[in-house]
């Protein structure tokens, strides 16, 4: 028998009764979709949790240091130090203590009875480079450089709310701010400080004028590391900023990424793959089912194929194929309905939907697997039945 | 002297039952080419063991049958069934034809299983329906045709293979009287063109027809003049 009219008597044999054969796929559809939809959006979701973790988190490394009674632990020069490790992006160390969190700011010494006259603010010493480690964006003017800081310059940079708070909002006069009674000219304004938001609403000063705040030695280490090395650089930055103090630094490393995707992953896949799984199995018997009835219902035409000289192989491989088509339907339908709902998905939450290629193949194959196994029986029934019997 | 088509040799079949049921005890029968044989008798004579024994689709217990020259109680399963296809052409009394093909495509049917090219089918299968009278019919749905349409395209499919024997099992029982007389004359035909036919048989207007007539009763058959 030619493979090409196999194949056309099980088209024939599966296109004969429309309606039977879209109602038997439904079962795969179903179980094939739910695969799909589950593979896909857990691969989709993953990578996007992934990628919002690469941008800021995966690369943020801080470490803490304590006050020590034996001077400081780190000095306020280490930082520079740390960018020689490998994966290091920028560093910049910050100084920050109880007394300076809380210090009166005013934006001028008049006193206007229809303002708040001035805010608490925190104060905070910190490298020139904060900008960069952070990924800060000036709103207005610069950050102070280094000069700033060798020259003593009594400049401060506010953190965007801070401005706000003491309403500032243009700096072409020069304004100035006043702390502890001592003016001091504000030269920029700093905003999308996500990585330390708390910097919004404080005022940044150049390390040298630290100690008018009482903020001598550093007290926090802030690193950007390239992408995938905040391990490594978690592990070398204590080393690297006091070597002799490794083990009194506290360093926060985020979580691996591997992590996050597999975390992410386990929590969607687990259920609704058993749901697939389930459904599949359901869309099996259906196909079984069907099949075997179709075979009681065409054993004339069994006894006829086998009186025109169709072997028990024929008969079976007819009806083999029959059921395989029906599941690669189902596949082919779930596989597409399943990537269409994933993209759907994707779309709304304006995620990258993440499609694996080796699933929309495995997916008709599966469904095919699906019917293949679903008409084994039936098939063996229909070709073990006796001629002779077929066509009384 | 051409090989016989059929030579049947002391051919029992019995039914295992208790006490077991002999259905043919001991038939000889010799159908040589060209003939036009009618096997009649009542229900329950063994007309369709017979037939089904000589249709290859079941085996006698004891004796042998040469089809074509070719001894087949000895053969396996799988060439039983490439002989079948090969050599015999089945007509049945329910048609058999396949509700959801149409007419061309039931005809083709008979090729599907055989060694037959798939170039030209269809125009083989649209000559023998041309040879049945059915030519105008190709593309219609079996159920739009009449009894004795449907009859002519299961000849037409049977004939397709170009069997050695034309087996025919009441071909003519669904059938009324004009539509078996039109089945008659394309028997005559067919004979007429060399085919060797048999036809199994309860109604004495068809076994009239054909040139040798055989009684079945009881198992057993008897040549009548």
């Amino acid at each position: 028998m030619d493979l090409r009219d196999l194949w056309a008597e099980s088209l024939a044999g599966m296109l004969a009764r429309p309606v039977r054969s879209a109602l038997t796929t439904l079962g795969t559809v179903l179980g094939i979709t739910t695969l799909v939809v589950t593979l896909g959006i857990a691969a989709t979701a993953g990578n996007q949790i992934v990628g919002r973790f690469d941008e800021l988190l995966a690369t943020s490394v801080t470490v803490d240091v304590p006050p020590s009674s034996r001077g400081p632990l780190v000095s306020w020069d280490a930082p520079g130090e740390l960018r020689r490790l490998r994966g290091v992006v920028s560093a910049t160390a910050l100084a920050q203590n109880e007394e300076s969190s809380n210090l009166v700011v005013t934006a001028n010494n008049l006193l206007d009875p229809t303002r708040v006259f001035g805010q608490t603010l925190a104060v905070v010493a910190a490298g020139p480079n904060l900008p960069e480690t952070t990924h800060g964006r000036l709103l207005a003017g610069r950050f102070y450089d280094a000069g700033h800081v060798a020259r003593h310059d009594r400049v401060v940079v506010l953190g965007e709310q801070a401005a706000a708070m003491l309403g500032i909002t243009r700096l072409d006069h020069a304004p100035a701010v006043f702390i502890n009674d001592r003016a001091y000219t504000v030269i920029g304004i700093i905003g999308d400080l996500r990585r330390e938001r708390v910097l919004a609403s404080a005022v940044l000063v150049p390390p040298t004028l630290g100690p008018d705040f009482g903020l001598k030695d550093v007290t926090r280490v802030l690193v950007a590391t390239q992408l995938g090395a905040a391990e490594l650089i978690a592990r070398q930055a204590p080393l690297a900023l006091s070597p002799s103090n490794v083990g009194e630094l506290q360093v926060i490393a985020p979580a691996g990424p591997r992590r996050a995707r597999d975390g992410a992953q386990d929590d969607v896949n687990g259920m609704f793959l058993i749901l697939g799984l389930v459904s599949l199995v359901v869309g099996a018997v259906g196909i079984a089912n069907v099949t075997l009835v179709t075979v009681m219902e065409r054993v004339a035409e069994i006894g006829l194929r086998r009186a025109l000289g169709a072997g028990r192989r024929h008969i079976a491989g007819q009806f083999l194929l029959e059921s395989s088509l029906i599941g690669l339907t189902g596949g082919v339908i779930g596989a597409s309905l399943g990537m269409a709902a994933v993209v759907g998905v994707a779309a709304v939450r304006q995620w990258t939907p993440v499609l694996d290629i080796r699933l929309a193949l495995a997916a008709p194959v599966a469904g095919a697997l699906v019917g293949l196994l679903a008409g084994l029986y039936p098939a063996l029934r229909a070709a073990r039945m006796e001629p002779v019997d077929a066509l009384r | 002297m051409p090989e016989p088509v059929i030579e049947l040799t002391g051919v029992c079949r019995e039914f295992p039952s208790d006490p077991p049921v002999r259905a043919l005890s001991d038939v000889d029968l010799r159908v040589e080419p060209g003939d036009y044989l009618a096997i009649v008798g009542p229900s329950g004579s063994g007309k369709s063991t017979l037939l089904n024994i000589l249709g290859l689709l079941d085996r006698p217990s004891s004796g042998s049958y040469r089809l074509d020259g070719v001894e087949t109680t000895e053969l396996r399963d799988g060439a039983r069934t490439r002989l079948r296809g090969a050599r015999i052409g089945f007509v049945f009394q329910s048609f058999h034809l396949l509700p959801h093909r149409t007419v061309v495509e039931n005809v083709m049917l008979a090729e599907v299983y055989g060694p037959h090219p798939r170039r030209g089918r269809r125009a083989r299968a649209e000559q023998a329906l041309e040879q049945v009278g059915m030519g105008h019919r190709t593309g219609f749905a079996p159920g739009r045709l009449s009894g004795g349409e449907r009859q002519r395209v299961a000849i037409a499919r049977a004939l397709m293979a170009r069997p050695a024997l034309l087996l025919c099992d009441e071909p003519t029982g669904n059938l009324d009287s004009r539509n078996t007389e039109a089945i008659l004359d394309l028997f005559d035909g067919l004979r007429a063109q060399g085919l060797t036919i048999l036809v199994i048989t309860h109604e004495d207007g068809v076994s009239a027809r054909a040139g040798r007539r055989v009684r079945i009763g009881d198992g057993l058959l008897t040549e009548q003049g």
